[in-house]
């Protein structure tokens, strides 16, 4: 079973909620925020076996080539330049799609692999942790992501997003089975958790709300939770020494109080699971 | 020689634009017919990449030198290649530039370096 | 002079801050870049000059009258997003494969609208910002048409203004232009969109939180902006949250050579100023504003 843990926007709590969530539910973590990845800054896992990420670029055989120019017409990323007899690959343009080989007439087109990221894998209180790290200065995610979602070990995958609703999110969706939208009630949360919402109903995943950093029973996210019936799976109060426990890379559920916030949300997890 | 700027309006009191992949417009101008003509930069509609488009349009137009603000890596390495020869100017009207041009007044544009440094956007 | 707001991480702050910012330059012009959860435009009411589709990439789609469901093209696509004969927009990349490969000519390529963009006046000046739809993604296109616009609605804004005022504003709007800032709120992350709204910016302020994830990231987005060569001050706002991380941020970045303009205190008054959708510069109590003004003071004398 896959839980996403997403938020719409930055700085919600989504890898404080998933971190500790992983470790009351005894399922794995997978840091899908592959651009700014913090959940093992928490969960600080050993063993860790490392796994290049790597994307297929072309390269020209200029045996062949008769530098037509074909393949830098068609590319639809301007990864291909013609200039005079040389075929230039703007790498990082690269979408790795083949179209270039397709139209090269002449089969002067080859690919090679070359290195965006890592994959790290590790053991922390026996839950498998994973993460995605992509190199600094490489535009695109997905591959990465895409890559850390292949082969996740059946059981409960707890997948922490990026922040947003973009292309990074919307790859760590494809196989989820619910999704957890963490918000704080505030003006920026709702709207941004309006975006999240939208965007997991696209998909028709089942969802659930937990608020972070909340401060009173009754609030514009739990009149927007009836009003739009998402079930509420609980909350996490707003104290400064949780932002101060953060701020150590500290787990919160070292904390007996804040354990017990987490429990709940874990039994409403189950429970949503199994309803669905 | 075919000299390309980079430029904010179709006419020779224009003012230059500073953005190469982005500018609303090249005027390629003759210098000895002191003809011009204006294109529509192919980079303004692109995703990414906008200086890789840039440059090859004005390689297909053949091009023998660029007025700009600056160039980034990607445009750099490509107009290098061609053997084209890259200024850089101020915001200041088309005929200015032309004139500063004219009288050898302009830095020319070398990023050293480059190998691995290719930008995505 | 266009001043970009980064924080690598989200939540430190960086609205907040841009809102602060764009309020003390006063006549500033705003861009919302964050065009994944654009927030700046909620502490600003106002009138919708233009609103445009915009059209970041294409998607495929496939003639049923052509189509043979030969399968081929499913077998080349390497996003899978071609399944029994049905493209899946989520993951079509608008690449063509499909395109080239088929040879009833049944696939098309076709621009698809990714966002919707707006130029709003309100009553500070112009806000340029982007509504994405669900799914896309915002790129070095979308950045630098939201840079253009409120570059070309400011020009008019002023000269309407011009035409409007005496000799002795005539004079004082020259100057204003040469000193006019447009501050850009712009997206967490490393990714495409962050260098999109980082490359050709004059100076960009990062955000920083006192936390071991703040730390981690925001040396990840130090790391970006010195690859793209922009000029980069640093911001370390709650930093009375872990002042030991606060100090090691400092330390971090006086050894790099990094000049650390702001440290701004924990100030529960920004909830508030969220909240009722003020900036914070509104509070005349704040201690966030009052370093907030601090930092502004030191940005000028780096910039002017």
């Amino acid at each position: 079973m896959n839980i996403a843990v997403l938020s719409g926007k930055g700085g919600t709590g989504k890898t404080t909620v998933s971190t500790n969530l992983a470790l009351v539910l005894k399922a794995n973590y997978i840091d899908c925020d592959v651009e700014e990845p913090n959940g093992f800054i928490f969960l600080k896992p050993s063993d860790i076996n490392k796994k290049e990420v790597e994307v297929e670029n072309p390269f020209i055989d200029y045996a062949k080539c008769t530098h037509c120019g074909d393949c830098s017409n068609v590319c639809q990323f301007n990864a291909l330049a013609r200039v005079k007899e040389c075929i230039i690959l703007f790498e990082k343009l690269c979408h790795s799609c083949g179209v270039c080989k397709i139209v090269c007439k002449h089969g002067a087109i080859e690919y090679e692999k070359r290195t965006i990221g890592v994959i790290e894998d590790g053991n922390s209180n026996d839950i498998q942790c994973k993460r995605g790290v992509l190199n600094v200065g490489e535009p695109m995610a997905v591959p990465i992501i895409k890559e850390l979602l292949k082969n996740l070990n059946s059981g409960t995958n707890i997948l922490d997003c990026s922040p947003g609703t973009s292309c990074n999110v919307v790859n760590t969706l494809q196989n989820v089975d619910l999704a957890v939208l963490v918000t704080e009630p505030s003006e920026f949360g709702l709207h941004d958790l309006k975006m999240a919402v939208e965007l997991v109903r696209k998909f028709t995943i089942p969802m659930g709300i937990v608020i972070n950093k909340n401060t009173s029973d009754e609030n514009i996210i739990t009149k927007y939770c009836r009003e739009e019936n998402i079930p509420l799976l609980g909350y996490l109060p707003y104290r400064r020494d949780i932002a101060k426990q953060y701020s150590t890379g500290a787990m919160l559920i070292e904390n007996k109080e804040y354990r017990s916030f987490f429990k709940n949300i874990a039994k409403n997890v189950k429970e949503a699971s199994l309803w669905n | 020689m075919k000299i390309a700027i980079s430029a904010t309006g179709k006419d020779i009191d224009s003012l230059l634009d500073m953005r190469f992949g982005r500018c609303d417009f090249f005027q390629i101008h003759d210098s000895e017919s002191e003809e011009f003509k204006v294109v529509e930069n192919k980079g303004q509609s692109s995703g990414g990449g906008s200086g890789i488009a840039a440059s090859q349009q004005l390689i297909d137009e053949n091009v023998n030198v660029i007025i700009t603000g600056n160039l980034g890596p990607n445009a750099f390495k490509i107009i290098e290649k061609a053997d084209i020869k890259s200024y850089k100017c101020g915001n200041i009207s088309i005929k200015n530039a032309l004139e500063k041009f004219k009288n050898d007044e302009l830095e020319e544009i070398i990023i050293a370096g480059l190998a691995h440094n290719a930008m995505g956007h | 002079m266009e001043l970009v707001v980064l924080s690598g991480k989200g939540g430190t702050g960086k609205t907040t801050v841009a809102v602060a910012l764009s309020e003390l330059a006063k006549d500033a012009v705003r861009v919302d870049c964050d065009v994944d959860a654009p927030n700046f435009y909620l502490f600003y009411e106002g009138e919708d000059l233009k609103q445009e589709d915009f059209y970041g990439g294409k998607k495929a789609v496939i003639d049923k009258t052509l189509c043979t469901q030969c399968g081929v093209c499913e077998k080349y696509c390497n996003f899978d997003a071609i399944k029994d004969n049905e493209i899946n927009v989520y993951k079509c990349e608008g690449c063509g494969a499909c395109v080239y490969i088929c040879t009833e000519k049944a696939v098309k390529l076709l621009d698809e609208k990714s966002a919707d963009v707006f130029i709003t006046k309100t009553s500070k000046g112009i806000l340029s910002r982007a509504k994405m739809e669900i799914g896309s993604e915002g790129s070095g296109k979308l950045i630098s048409v939201l840079r253009k616009n409120s570059r070309e609605f400011n020009k008019k804004d002023r000269e309407t203004k011009d035409n409007n005022s005496s000799l002795l504003e005539h004079f004082k709007g020259i100057f204003k232009k040469q000193t006019q800032l447009t501050v850009i709120d712009g997206s967490p992350g490393i990714g495409c969109s962050v260098i999109s709204s980082v490359t050709g910016c004059d100076l960009a302020l990062i955000v920083t939180e006192p936390t071991k994830a703040g730390m981690e990231d925001f040396m990840r987005v130090m790391s970006l902006c010195q690859h793209f060569e922009v000029p980069t001050l640093v911001c370390i706002n709650k930093y009375d949250i872990n002042e030991e991380i606060a100090k090691e941020i400092e330390n971090f970045c006086t050894e790099e050579g990094f000049k650390v303009v702001g440290k701004i205190p924990y100030d529960d008054i920004v909830m508030v100023s969220i909240n009722q959708l003020k900036p914070i510069t509104d509070y005349k109590d704040s201690a966030a504003k009052k370093a907030i003004e601090n930092m502004w003071n030191n940005i000028k004398s780096i910039i002017y």
